[in-house]
C-alpha cells in the first residue's frame, strides 16, 4: 500500500477538474447574466459577469463551492431527523443499498455454485443470467415496484429488489470464474484423496475463488447503490438521494441535484473503500498479504 | 516380500483428439511388487506419466487389465490406497505447511489429535520440522516439494506415485532429495513408482527401472538392478552403475530409433 506516492498524481488531476469545473461554470451561466442585463438595458463588465455565475439562485452548473456549501449545510448543519437532511436521505438509500447488495450476494453465488456443478443449470441459466442485464433497468424499475407493491411488499423490499437485480449479476460472473479457476492438476489431487464434492467446494474451490469474489462484490456494491437510487424515482420521490435529485429537477434546483450527486458519490466510495478493507484482512487471514500488493480501492 | 501391488496385462490407452488418436499406451506388461522402487524412464510422450496416472484413476484404459492391490484402480483410489506427488508441489497457498500436510487428513476425517501427530511425523520424516507455520511462499522450490510428499506420505498410504516430482529443481537440490527419498523408502517400506527423465536419477534410486519409447507408447526394457540397497551419492561412480546406465541408454536409443 503505497499511498503517498499516489497523493500527488491524483491531487493534481483533482486541480484540473477543479479547474475545468470553474471555467464551465462561467461558460454555461454566463448566456444568463447577458440576459439579464439586456432585459435591465445595461451592460454588464465581464469581471462583474464571472462573479455573478459563481452565485446564481438556479445555475445551469452550479460552482463547486455552492455544492459543497450546499452539502455542508445539509449535512453538518442540519438535524439529522430533518426531512431536509442529506444524511437522512443518504441513510434511506444506504440501507436499500445494502439490503440489495446483500441479497444479491447470497443469491449470486449461489446461484454460481450450482452453475459450476450442474451442466444443466451452466446451459440453460447463464444465458439467462446474462440477458437480464440488456433489459434496461429504469424500464423495469418502476414495473417491479408497482408489481411488489400490488402483492403486498411495501417500503424497503421493492426497492431492494431493484438493487438486488442489478448486484448479483457481476458475482455471478466473478464467482463462476472464480469456483473454475483451481487447474487440473489442483483437481486431479482431490480426485486422488477421494474427496466429495463438497469438499472440493470449500476446500479449493472457494478459497480459490476469493480475489474474483471481492473484484465482483466491489462492482456489485457500486451497482447496488445505482439500483437504489433508481428504485426511489418511481415511489413518488419521498426520500432517499434518488428522491432529492428527481425533486431537485422538478424544481430547477440544480445545487440540490449536484449536491446529492456528490453524496452518493461519496457513498459509494465509502461502500467500495469498506469492500476492500474486507478484501485485504481476508487476504491476510490467507497468508497472501504480503505476496501480493493488495491496496485498499 | 513377493506380493504383487501393481499388475498391467496388454494395457492400452488411446486419445482420440481432433486430428489423429494418439497411443499413450500400447499393451504394456508390468508387475510391481511389494517395496520395490520403480523408475519409469523415457522421452516425453512416452506414456510414462500416463501410465501412473492410469495406476492413480486419473485416466482410464482404453483395453488391457490393471490392477492395484488386487482390485482395480478406483477401488483402490476409494479405499486411499496411494499417495501422489504432482511435477509442481502444487501446494494450496492459502494454507500454512502445516495446513496443506492436514489436508487429506482433513478430507478422510481423521480426528483432531490424529491430524496433529500425523502432520508432525510426516514433517519429520521430510526433514521439514518448524515449518509448520510457513506458507509455500515462503519455502523454496525443495521444500515446497518435500511438503508435498509430507502431504502424500501423512495418510500412510502404502504405495506412492511419483510424477517427477525433482523435476523442475537445479541438480545439487535434486542429489540431495533423492539422497533424503531413499532413506525414507527405506524407513517406511513403501512402494514407490517414480516417473523421471533424468537417467542417473532413475539408476540411482530404483530396484527396477522401466525404459519406455513414445508413439506408441510401451516398454522397451525392464532392468532389475543390481546395486545395493545401501547407496551412498559416490555409488554413481562406480562400474555397476555405469553398466546400468549403459543399459538404460541403449533401451532409450532402440526406442527413439522407430520414431524416425
Amino acid at each position: 500500500m503505497t499511498r503517498d506516492g499516489k497523493l500527488i498524481p491524483v491531487l493534481t488531476i483533482l486541480i484540473v477538474i477543479v479547474a475545468i469545473w470553474y471555467v464551465a461554470v462561467v461558460w454555461l451561466n454566463a448566456p444568463f447574466e447577458y440576459d439579464q442585463a439586456e432585459r435591465a438595458g445595461s451592460k454588464i463588465e465581464f469581471n462583474q459577469m464571472v462573479k455573478n455565475t459563481m452565485s446564481q439562485k438556479r445555475p445551469v452548473l452550479p460552482s463547486a463551492h455552492q455544492v459543497f456549501s450546499e452539502i455542508w449545510n445539509t449535512t453538518i448543519l442540519k438535524k439529522i431527523t430533518s426531512k431536509r437532511s442529506l444524511v437522512y436521505h443518504a441513510w434511506v438509500t444506504l440501507s436499500v443499498t445494502l439490503l440489495g447488495f446483500l441479497m444479491g450476494s447470497i443469491f449470486g453465488i449461489i446461484l454460481s455454485i450450482s452453475i459450476v456443478h450442474n451442466k444443466a443449470m451452466d446451459k440453460s441459466v447463464m444465458p439467462w443470467v446474462i440477458t437480464s442485464q440488456t433489459i434496461p433497468i429504469l424500464a423495469i424499475a418502476p414495473m417491479i415496484i408497482v408489481v411488489l407493491n400490488a402483492i403486498g411488499f411495501q417500503g424497503l423490499i421493492p426497492k431492494a429488489f431493484i438493487s438486488t437485480y442489478l448486484s448479483f449479476f457481476p458475482i455471478v460472473v466473478g464467482m463462476v470464474k472464480g469456483l473454475r479457476s483451481p487447474d487440473q492438476a489442483q483437481l486431479d489431487l482431490m480426485h486422488t484423496y477421494n474427496s466429495s464434492k463438497s469438499q472440493i467446494l470449500w476446500k479449493l474451490r472457494w478459497p480459490s475463488s476469493m480475489p474474483y469474489l471481492f473484484t465482483s462484490l466491489k462492482v456489485a456494491v457500486a451497482a447496488s447503490l445505482v439500483g437504489a437510487i433508481v428504485a426511489e424515482l418511481p415511489t413518488g420521490a419521498v426520500a432517499g438521494l434518488g428522491a432529492r435529485m428527481l425533486a431537485g429537477s422538478y424544481y430547477g434546483q440544480t445545487v440540490q441535484i449536484w449536491s446529492a450527486l456528490f453524496v452518493a458519490a461519496i457513498v459509494a466510495a465509502g461502500l467500495v473503500i469498506i469492500v476492500g478493507i474486507a478484501h485485504n484482512m481476508v487476504l491476510k487471514r490467507m497468508g497472501q498479504l504480503d505476496s501480493q500488493a493488495g491496496g485498499v480501492s | 516380500m513377493s506380493e504383487i501391488v501393481i499388475s498391467a496385462k496388454k494395457l492400452s490407452l488411446v486419445f482420440e483428439t481432433s486430428d489423429a488418436p494418439v497411443h499413450a499406451l500400447s499393451e504394456v506388461d508390468l508387475e510391481v511388487k511389494k517395496g520395490d522402487f520403480v523408475s519409469f524412464i523415457g522421452p516425453s510422450g512416452c506414456g510414462k506419466t500416463t501410465f501412473l496416472r492410469v495406476i492413480a484413476d486419473l485416466e482410464k484404459p482404453t483395453s488391457g487389465e490393471i490392477l492395484v492391490n488386487g482390485v482395480t484402480p478406483e477401488q483402490a483410489r476409494k479405499a486411499r490406497a496411494y499417495g501422489y506427488v504432482f511435477q509442481h508441489a502444487s501446494l494450496y497457498p492459502w494454507r500454512t505447511i502445516e495446513k496443506n500436510v492436514a489436508l487429506p487428513l482433513e478430507i478422510m476425517g481423521y480426528s483432531r489429535d490424529e491430524i496433529l501427530k500425523r502432520t508432525q511425523d510426516s514433517l519429520n520424516l521430510v526433514n521439514l520440522a518448524g515449518f509448520e507455520k510457513k506458507y509455500p511462499w515462503q519455502l523454496s522450490g525443495g521444500m515446497q516439494q518435500r511438503a508435498s510428499i509430507a502431504r502424500s506420505l501423512a495418510f500412510d498410504a502404502d504405495l506412492l506415485l511419483m510424477d517427477e516430482p525433482f523435476g523442475a529443481l537445479d541438480e545439487i537440490v535434486r542429489d540431495h532429495l533423492n539422497q533424503q527419498l531413499l532413506q525414507l523408502w527405506e524407513r517406511t517400506h513403501k512402494t514407490i513408482c517414480f516417473v523421471t527423465h533424468s537417467i542417473s536419477e532413475a539408476v540411482y534410486l530404483s530396484t527396477k527401472i522401466v525404459v519406455m519409447s513414445p508413439r506408441p507408447g510401451r516398454v522397451i526394457d525392464v532392468i532389475e538392478s543390481p546395486l545395493p540397497k545401501e547407496r551412498p551419492l559416490d555409488i554413481r561412480e562406480s562400474d555397476e552403475f555405469r553398466d546400468i546406465a549403459h543399459r538404460v541408454r541403449e533401451g532409450l536409443r532402440a526406442g527413439q530409433s522407430y520414431d524416425d
